[in-house]
């Protein structure tokens, strides 16, 4: 068997001073540094690297960049470990490891791979065929199956041990791709003094130009290339970037780019990928192009490769793909890798020249050099398993009778180039059918177009779809010129590096070999390598209805694996458009989604893993909560004490305790996150009286009144305790979720509905802390501190006062979620902890306890207090609630008004507030519903009644609920019952009850 | 009365620039009518600078004023004048439509200091923290990763950096994450 090795001599990227080893399937081989992943297995006769999806094919390396679609592996151990990763795009590293991905047992034996021997089983569109019956043998028969063989990689199993960051750019210029056409666009562009951003996806600055023995200015393109960064370095308004691909282009010039910045440097402290976030005025895509497979039967055997990798692997890493290489093309370039191979001292045994005569330049230089050129051959069949023996060679135009069979160890195939247009079509750049190069490239007159309906894209060089080097100067030249014009800048007379004009042969477009292949050679055909989509699947999906192309995609999954159809696209839909008898360019191409390749999923989080994932809200008191014991809850982004555990209590028995203690002695609640919102002015009373459902204009100074506030769909949005601070001043307190979120809808009103009253507003939620003091002791405790006058005839219930308390200067609110003796008192968040601690410190002779938030909750159902997001859900409106004494019938207007004015929302039938009560004290589950009479049209049972709040109360010693019910108020008394879950579980029967449980006439809040 | 303190007592990070919890700033929301000559006064007075146009932010030793949107202001003072302030801008401005509200201990403030002030930042906002677009002398009210801050250049290595008091270990977290040593973005 035929060998791929490393030549003796070349290599422009390797540094063969530093050997790098690494390890492959548990092997352990050496590469040097410069080596990509792909080379260095190359180097070591690794030509197998994979199988393939569905049919478990082997899968050797097939291209040297970002368009590989079968060197896919398993990357790196545990906390570093990924799937998928391209060899070709990997760079070598001391210590790299990697394993082959889809195949059971071992890479070389795969049982999978008698899927291959059941092809003729296996169609296109075989999943939609297949499954349709009977129903039974999906689940016990294709679906574990499927299960077993799905995916390519592994998952990671391993917390990812790196970290990821954002950065933001703003240009006036980005550019995309480092090759000779991106670095004269960006001479160009810079030399106008624009700020130019030029990113480049690989380690190395030059694109193919070096590989492809390129003259730039009378010099080697290296040269060159060389030069040219060292000038663009010097300049202070442009910046350069390897490692760092062009991934999206979207709307207003906002680009994502994606930094690699230390895969090839693992575990050395650098964020591993930084994710560009770039706006720019303009974008220049220098994308270059990359090289199409030939259809012939066979074209997926380890070993068959496109021709510009070859070169790569000759030029760049001094690889040899084999000793005897067979070049089958249709267009001039594919002859500079028979000449290149020829050069580095390898054996060209023939170049299969699909077109009837082979009269260009590289066509002579090559039989100058002695090798044998066949025009109007092509490739009948490869023959080989794992790796490539032979070719055998028919006339292009017959139906495949071979001629002549030439024993190889590669073969090296071109068939033309596409432009890499992703990025210009992202966001709407349209394309045009090349006849002469047959391709689709950029329509210049149909750029996408940016805020002012210009274009904001523009290509250069080959991904514009030019081919001479010449040709790609020129161009780029004149894309940095455009874009420095369209960003405002007076681009330069120029002094662009310039090229000699070639003579070329024009290409013919093959997209079946031989023309006439029968079924047996179609089937053969692979278009995409990595999902095993054949010309003859395509064939079979145009015969089957699905003409579009989007269909056609979908049915066979063209284009749709990791690699997105770089390779296959073209191909696939030129087998389409034939099947179709219809043109290419009206059978069209799918659409180019964002990214280009795929970008680790670290990148897009960013900084927002572990403690940075969310923002954490922390009150001034949060430190203490956190020593005492607390058991958090999230309330918003807010983190809220749900219960205070002590030694070997249980959540439950804390719940109790604090509910208990705060009924009897003392409780503590840091309230803090209740939203304050200040609104002040001439029309401040007018504007509140339209946003709550009662009066706030008549509210006294000195006075709290409690408000609801609806949408204009009359739905309950928010409530709370409003506060009159003087005549042009009131204080809105909202819920700990509401506060931004009222605060929002405040300014909306104001802005852009009510612009002409005078009111303005200021969310200070988090300039107070905000401490209730409840309980039977809460008064002791006040007066123990000492200050201000906070007893019943000074300080009535629902007003506040400002004064001094314990030395502290606090604003006092006698209000009560709880129905007993409460003060909230607010003090400046920078001393909320030291009065906190001063409050617990003087308690605790009372009794003091600090409760959280359940014993919060338990309290206020025990007083059939409502509370938004248990009792509304978004399609209540207060009438339901029992609320109605809350509505102003005095005013004209108020936001909800009209909409409860309508029929469904005065109907008698909408369900209501009652109070539930458990006839063997059990707790009703949360959520449940009550049932009533026969079943619905579905043959379900017929509700009457849902559970709002349930509670264990510790306070009556029985479960206690709220909840809506069929004509509730009028059911006093009555019995209804809430089915449980489980086997043999009885329903709970439950009487509907009065909302409030516990002290009706309200006389302990009010002493 | 007992001493106010700052959100996160002075939290100090060391990285490829420094950061540092500012300690307690006096900060006063003003919103009004920016025109008005009783306005302008008052503000000159207690600040000794104008009413700053659009995105300008002035510092004044001790003292300054910010543009915060056309009709808001952010006045600094020392912490404990704060109080004193808001009662003496309420009464010049008594007769005109206005809003004052101490807001000093609503936030918190980091300094970050370093020649890489500027890369640091644009980690976490989307900014444009270039010299052509952001100066000293200028404030951005932004987003920091996944809240809403402000920050300015007091020179052109040292940034002051606002946000609620309530996320300020989030923020620190943030900028802490940004300026740790090995992820220097280099671009200028």
């Amino acid at each position: 068997m035929g060998m791929s090795t490393r030549l003796a001599t070349g290599g422009r990227l390797l540094n063969r001073a530093r050997a790098v080893e690494f390890n492959f399937n548990g092997k352990r081989l050496t590469g040097y540094e410069g080596d990509t992943l792909a080379s260095a297995l190359l180097a070591n006769n690794q030509v197998l690297v994979g199988r393939s999806f569905k049919y478990h094919r082997p899968r050797g390396i097939v291209a040297s960049g970002a368009e590989e679609p079968n060197a896919l592996v398993n990357l790196g151990k545990g906390g570093r470990f990924e799937p998928n990763q391209r060899a070709t795009t990997t760079e070598l590293f001391e210590g790299l490891s990697a394993t082959s991905q889809n195949h059971w047992p071992s890479l070389e034996y795969d049982v999978g791979v008698l899927n291959n021997y059941v092809a003729r089983l296996l169609p296109a569109g075989f999943y939609y065929k297949t499954f349709m019956a009977p129903r039974a043998a999906w689940k016990h028969v294709f679906e574990p199956i499927i299960r077993q063989s799905a995916g390519l990689g592994k998952a990671p199993k391993d917390r990812d041990a790196d970290r990821y960051e954002h950065f933001h750019a703003h240009v006036d210029i980005l550019i995309v791709g480092g090759g000779i056409a991106g670095l004269q666009a960006a001479r160009t562009a810079a030399a106008s003094g624009a700020r130019v951003l030029l990113v480049e996806q690989t380690a190395n600055w030059g694109g193919r130009a070096p590989a492809d023995g390129s003259v730039v200015d009378g010099i080697a393109a290296e040269e060159w290339i060389t030069k040219a960064v060292e000038d663009l370095e010097k300049m202070d308004n442009v910046h350069l970037r390897t490692r760092c691909m062009g991934a999206g282009v979207y709307d207003h010039g906002y680009a994502l780019a994606y930094e690699r910045v230390a895969d090839h440097l693992p575990a050395n402290g650098q964020p591993r990928h930084r994710l560009w976030r770039i706006r720019a005025r303009q974008i220049v895509t220098a994308t270059g192009a990359i090289e199409r497979p030939l259809s012939f039967a066979g074209n997926d055997i380890p070993g068959v490769m496109l021709a510009s990798a070859v070169r790569d692997y000759v030029a760049n890493f001094g690889v040899s793909p084999g000793d005897r290489t067979v070049v089958v093309t249709n267009n001039d370039d594919a002859y500079r890798t028979a000449i290149a191979l020829k050069e580095a001292g390898l054996d060209v045994p023939a170049i299969l020249d699909a077109r009837p005569e082979a009269t260009g330049p590289l066509a002579r230089r090559a039989r100058d050099l002695g090798i044998r050129v066949e025009p109007g051959k092509g490739i009948a069949k490869v023959i080989g398993g794992k790796r490539v023996t032979s070719v055998k060679i028919c006339a292009q135009s017959g139906e495949g009778a071979a001629l002549e069979e030439i024993p190889c160890e590669a073969v090296a195939m071109s068939g033309g180039w596409s432009p890499v247009v992703h990025l210009w079509s992202h966001c709407g750049g349209k394309l045009t059918w090349d006849e002469t190069n047959a391709h689709f490239r950029p329509d210049p007159d149909r750029a996408p177009t940016n805020q002012d309906g210009e274009g904001f894209v523009k290509t250069a060089g080959a991904a514009s779809g030019e081919v001479s080097t010449a040709n790609c100067l020129k161009d780029a030249d004149a894309a940095g010129r455009a874009a420095a014009k369209a960003a405002g800048f007076k681009p330069e007379p120029g002094d662009a590096a310039t090229a000699e004009a070639e003579e070329v042969q024009p290409m013919l477009p093959v997209w079946v070999m031989p023309q006439g292949a029968g079924i047996a050679k179609r089937m053969k055909m692979w278009l995409d390598y990595q999902n095993d989509v054949k010309v003859s699947d395509v064939q079979l999906a145009a015969r089957e209805g699905f003409e579009s192309v989007e269909h056609a995609k979908r049915y066979t999954t063209l284009g749709m694996a990791t690699d997105q159809g770089k390779l296959s696209n073209i191909n696939g839909l030129a087998v389409l458009s034939q099947s179709l008898n219809s043109e290419i360019p009206k059978v069209g191409t799918t659409t180019f989604r964002p990214p280009y390749t795929p970008i680790s999923m670290g990148s897009i989080g960013g900084e927002a893993r572990g403690e940075l994932f969310q923002p954490v809200r922390q009150t001034p008191i949060h430190d203490w909560h956190q020593a005492n014991g607390a058991y958090f809850e999230p309330v918003g982004h807010w983190r809220r004490p749900y219960c205070y555990r002590r030694d070997g209590e249980s959540t439950e028995q804390a719940v109790q305790r604090e509910v208990k203690n705060t009924r009897q002695a003392l409780g503590l609640l840091d309230a803090s996150t209740l939203g304050k919102i200040i609104v002040r002015g001439p029309d401040a009373g007018r504007f509140l009286d339209m946003l709550y459902t009662n009066m706030m204009s008549n509210l006294a100074v000195g006075k709290c009144r409690y408000g609801l506030m609806c949408s204009e769909n009359g739905f309950l949005i928010d409530d709370g305790v409003v506060a009159r601070l003087d005549d042009d001043t009131w204080l809105c307190h909202t819920t700990t979720g509401g506060a931004d979120r009222i605060h929002g809808w405040m300014e909306d009103w104001l802005q852009c509905e009510w612009w002409d009253w005078q009111v303005y507003t200021a969310n200070v939620t988090e300039q107070f802390a905000q401490i209730a003091v409840v309980g039977p002791n809460a008064r002791k405790l006040l007066e123990k501190l000492g200050g201000m006058d906070v007893s019943k005839e000074a300080l009535p219930f629902m007003q506040w006062a400002d004064g001094t308390i314990g030395g502290f200067s606090t604003r006092v609110f006698r209000i009560s979620f709880s129905g007993e003796l409460s003060y909230e008192i607010a003090v400046p968040a920078g001393q909320g902890r030291a009065f906190w601690d001063a409050l617990v410190a003087g308690g605790e002779e009372f009794g003091l306890m600090a409760y959280g938030t359940e014993c919060l909750h338990i309290l206020r159902a025990e007083k059939g207090f409502i509370m938004i997001g248990d009792e509304t859900d978004g399609t209540i409106i207060p009438q339901d609630l029992g609320l109605d004494w809350a509505i102003s019938k005095k005013k004209d207007d108020y936001l909800g008004k009209r909409a409860q004015a309508r029929s469904h929302m005065t109907d008698p039938n909408r369900w209501k507030l009652v109070g539930l009560e458990t006839l063997d004290g059990a707790v009703i589950p949360d959520g449940a519903y009550a049932v009533g009479e026969g079943r619905n049209a579905n043959g379900q049972r017929n509700t009457i009644g849902r559970i709002t709040s349930s509670y264990y109360s510790p306070t009556l010693d029985r479960g206690i609920a709220m909840g809506l019910v069929d004509h509730g108020p009028n059911r006093m008394g009555e019995v209804i019952e809430f089915p449980t879950l489980g086997a043999g579980s009885q329903p709970i029967r439950a009487r509907i009850v009065d909302p409030v449980f516990y002290d009706k006439a309200g006389e302990k809040q009010n002493v | 009365m007992s001493d106010a303190i700052s959100a996160l007592s002075g939290a100090h990070a060391t990285g490829y620039v420094t950061v540092t919890e500012a300690g307690l700033r006096g900060m006063i929301t003003l919103r009004g009518d920016l025109g008005a000559t009783k306005l302008k006064a008052a503000v000159k007075k207690l600040i000794g600078a104008d009413v700053p146009l659009v995105r300008q932010n002035t510092v004044n030793a001790d003292r300054g004023v910010a543009w915060m949107s056309p009709d808001e202001l952010l006045l600094m003072v020392p912490h404990a004048e704060a109080e004193s302030c808001v009662a003496a801008l309420a009464k010049a401005l008594t007769g005109t439509h206005h809003l004052v509200a101490n807001v000093s201990d609503a936030r918190a403030v980091f300094r970050v200091e370093g020649a890489a002030v500027r890369e640091v930042l644009a980690k976490i906002s989307p900014a444009d923290l270039s010299p052509a677009g952001f100066a000293p002398g200028q404030v951005c009210r932004t987003r920091l990763a996944q809240v809403a801050g402000a920050f300015w250049l007091t020179d052109d290595e040292t940034a002051e950096v606002v946000c609620f008091r309530s996320v300020a270990a989030y923020v620190f977290g943030l900028l802490e994450h940004s300026s740790r040593t090995g992820s220097e973005v280099e671009y200028s």
